[in-house]
């Protein structure tokens, strides 16, 4: 075992390069640019594509004709590129067409701090959509996080074919951490399931029994069609009811029904706590000294990381709660992720703790909530 | 050679609209050049021309407004050998003005066919960026206030290679369109056309007056020799076939000892151009050869040169959980910039912290420990500063020692630059 020292951003190319990636575009943006700096000395000595778009709508249209085409496809940007991205996510999820999006989360509004941190885009990244159907969101901790999770994101959008969000932060993209990578425990690699041609190509049509439809790429022998407009199972533009009521439900039903399947998450529970911490991103890390701290003091905290923000893992975060009698959620934005405790958890006490200055969110102040509330 | 209509959905416009005309001239085009459906990916775009791709038995690709040569980068990239034909109305152009120019700046091979009728069809007639001053459409005066351009000088002034204009009544579309298909690169062709839906309600134009207009417009060809260059997918694949692979992330084995346990936080305070980020990547590389975890964060802003430079690093032989800075051991302070940043750290400073001061840097009062170290003396110029700081720390026999600097030193620099920083050592320990 040896120590490597990375950034989170670097760590992120490094797992989509094992992941299979073979097609990365982006357009330059704080704090995200070190990933496209990664991809591009990276993907073109083996094989791949890297390319730099006019701005990021081309960047996200790249990797979608890529995708359809066949390629395991990855962007990244920061919340001003989200925003732009969003008419080109909607498409990718109703069009049903894989991509990795990393958010490298900083202060927002607007342009706002380049180089501040902060996880204001949480609510966004689900909803920033036309048409309000689910998206996967992952959510690293740390420089381990970003290479495994971003693993994780490519198996996902290949097995669904959606967008997976990766929901980095300035405060673990740019900040340089050593890990042990041989020991890192890696998800096997999946690829997206092909139409093995036994019966009639239909290119949104799912086989019974199953939520999402196989694939093939467009430019193989097999006609392919890939429309933006509302469609039926053979790619062509629908106006029947029942049909769009189908693919609808379909869309909505492939990730909302399997997301106990891909619920990541780390506990760590102390006996006699009263009170659990639910915490994502880098404030996880914070929490967990806080939970440390908390453990010599009377009053006692437990810790839930969540690491699968959407679709909401609902059933993990009744469970893991159901022993408090209390909850904190510290966040580094004004309340976004706490809405959706307080709607899983109703009747709990929860306690939000959020700070949005550009500075990380001390153990501290988690501290001092878990035991004054 | 079959047709490549596609049988069951044949094509479907306003009576008398030309985009009818220009579908049977392309399926003609691509028939005569022997191309079946699975050879050709028709791309379009938002708008009437958007359904191009739906009366063609082909591979097809029907996205966003304006996007449409986005997708069509993005196929041609993965699919090489692929025929990429993009269809876009006159709107389409406009919208996606940033990627028509990126892309004949690119000069992949893609054949671009704007189905140009001088407004938004599908909307009500709204004007486009191609609608005459003169001409009155669905957008009251505004089109009088607006020029509109020529897509063809505008293409070809970015860097397009093959530009042409064409009728749809032309007897010459057909060899137009295979001449555009033919190409290697990227190629454009600007097909003027009549909207009997919208704008010839209003506006008096018919196939020869498009004809006579476009008789009167610049000529077009030079741009052929003008931007004339490798291919972009091409050029792409012969630069990455020249990169060497880049090498596996380096794994660090601890063979040293760190001085102290525990959580050792390190802030380094300087100024852009002081090498303070690789100071800071020099400690955790250092605490990395004792089997120490460490992070790194780095504040700066976006000038280069000039400004603050600060750098904050943690070392433990635990796993780093919080990486912001609470209570450091050592503060190294090199400039007036970086201390000025982090003035507010100094009187919380405790007693058994060292601070490294550069001889001439004042410092808020502080309860640490100050060392101040006068390189000018030394002869050490002010970009080596932070890597003489932590010889100064190692002999202080603080956060890491000489052994463990040595060792980062050697992951960090090679040849000529780690004997540099050797004799940047050495004139410290003198």
């Amino acid at each position: 075992m040896g120590l490597t020292l990375m950034e989170g951003n670097e760590a992120i190319g490094w797992g989509a390069m094992a992941a299979g990636c073979s097609f990365f575009a982006g357009y330059p943006i704080t704090p995200a640019t070190t990933i496209y700096n990664t991809m591009l000395r990276l993907l073109p000595p083996r094989g791949g594509v890297c390319l730099q778009g006019e701005d990021e709508i081309a960047s996200i249209g790249f990797c979608l004709g890529a995708s359809m085409a066949g390629m395991k496809a990855m962007t990244a940007t920061s919340g001003p590129g989200i925003s732009l991205y969003s008419e080109q996510i909607s498409f990718a999820i109703g069009s049903e067409i894989p991509i990795v999006i990393v958010d490298v989360q900083r202060l927002g509004p607007s342009t706002g701090s380049a180089t501040k941190g902060a996880d204001g885009d949480i609510q966004f990244l689900q909803w920033g959509n036309s048409g309000g159907l689910p998206v996967i969101v992952l959510a690293p901790v740390d420089v381990k996080d970003c290479y495994t999770l971003t693993m994780e994101a490519f198996n996902l959008a290949e097995r669904f074919r959606c967008p997976v969000f990766v929901a980095a932060n300035k405060e673990i993209s740019m900040t340089r951490e050593t890990f042990d990578l041989d020991a890192l425990d890696l998800p096997e690699v999946v690829e997206r399931r092909r139409s093995d041609g036994r019966r009639p190509f239909l290119p949104f049509g799912a086989a019974e029994g199953r939520q999402v439809p196989d694939f093939l790429p467009i430019g193989g022998r097999t006609l392919v069609r890939q429309t933006s407009s509302t469609h039926g199972p053979d790619g062509y533009i629908t106006t029947d009811p029942a049909e769009i009521a189908m693919m609808q439900d379909r869309l909505d039903a492939k990730l909302q029904s399997s997301v106990s399947g891909f619920t990541h998450y780390d506990e760590y529970v102390v006996p006699g706590a009263d009170t659990l911490v639910v915490a994502y991103g880098v404030t996880a890390r914070a929490a967990r000294t806080a939970v440390r701290h908390a453990e010599k003091s009377g009053r006692k905290a437990s810790l839930l990381v969540l690491k699968t923000l959407w679709p909401v893992p609902e059933q993990l975060i009744r469970e893991k709660a159901e022993p408090y009698t209390r909850v904190v959620m510290p966040e580094m934005n004004l309340g976004q992720y706490v809405r959706e405790l307080q709607r899983v958890l109703p009747g709990k006490g929860i306690d939000f703790l959020g700070r949005m200055n550009g500075e990380l969110i001390k153990p501290g102040q988690i501290q001092e909530v878990i035991q004054h509330g | 050679m079959d047709s490549l209509l596609n049988s069951s959905r044949p094509p479907v416009f306003c009576p008398g609209c030309s985009h009818d005309k220009v579908v049977h001239a392309l399926d003609q085009a691509l028939t005569e050049m022997g191309f079946s459906g699975e050879d050709v990916v028709i791309v379009t775009d938002i708008g009437c021309s958007g359904l191009f791709d739906t009366f063609f038995h082909s591979h097809a690709f029907h996205g966003l407004h304006g996007r449409a040569l986005t997708y069509a980068t993005g196929i041609k990239m993965a699919q090489p050998d692929l025929k990429v034909i993009v269809t876009m109305g006159d709107g389409g152009l406009g919208i996606g003005g940033a990627h028509l120019l990126s892309t004949c700046r690119r000069n992949i091979d893609i054949t671009l066919l704007v189905l140009n009728n001088f407004n938004y069809g599908m909307t009500g007639g709204q004007c486009s960026s191609t609608t005459p001053r003169d001409a009155v459409v669905g957008s009251g005066f505004l089109n009088r206030l607006e020029k509109p351009m020529d897509i063809c000088q505008v293409a070809g002034a970015a860097g397009a290679p093959w530009v042409g204009r064409a009728s749809t009544y032309d007897d010459a579309l057909v060899a137009e369109l295979k001449a555009a298909i033919a190409f290697e690169g990227f190629s454009l062709l600007d097909i003027w056309g009549l909207c009997p839906g919208r704008y010839t309600r209003k506006n008096k134009l018919n196939p020869k007056g498009i004809a006579a207009d476009l008789a009167l417009l610049p000529d077009v060809s030079g741009y052929r020799k003008r931007n004339e260059r490798m291919e972009y997918g091409r050029a792409y694949r012969q630069e990455a076939a020249a990169l060497e692979a880049p090498s596996e992330p380096v794994r660090i084995e601890a063979g040293c000892r760190a001085p102290q346990r525990g959580r050792q936080e390190v802030v380094v305070l300087g100024s852009a151009g002081q090498r303070i980020i690789t100071a800071g990547e020099l400690i955790c590389l250092a605490g990395a050869t004792a089997g120490c975890h460490a992070t790194q964060k780095n504040d700066y802003p976006i000038t280069v040169m000039r400004g603050h430079s600060v750098s904050e690093v943690i070392l433990s032989e635990n796993e780093i959980e919080y990486t912001g800075i609470e209570n450091p051991s050592a503060v190294i302070a090199l400039a007036p910039e970086g201390v000025g940043r982090r003035s507010r750290m100094f009187s919380a400073l405790s007693p058994e912290a060292l601070v490294i001061r550069a001889e001439g840097i004042e410092l808020p009062p502080t309860a640490a420990r100050v060392v101040a170290v006068d390189f000018k003396a030394k002869k050490i110029k002010s970009p080596d500063w932070a890597l003489a700081s932590l010889v100064v720390l190692a002999h202080e026999n603080r956060v890491l020692t000489m052994d463990m600097l040595k060792g980062a030193l050697g992951f960090r620099f090679k040849k000529e630059v780690l004997e540099m920083a050797k004799a940047v050592v050495d004139k410290i320990s003198a």
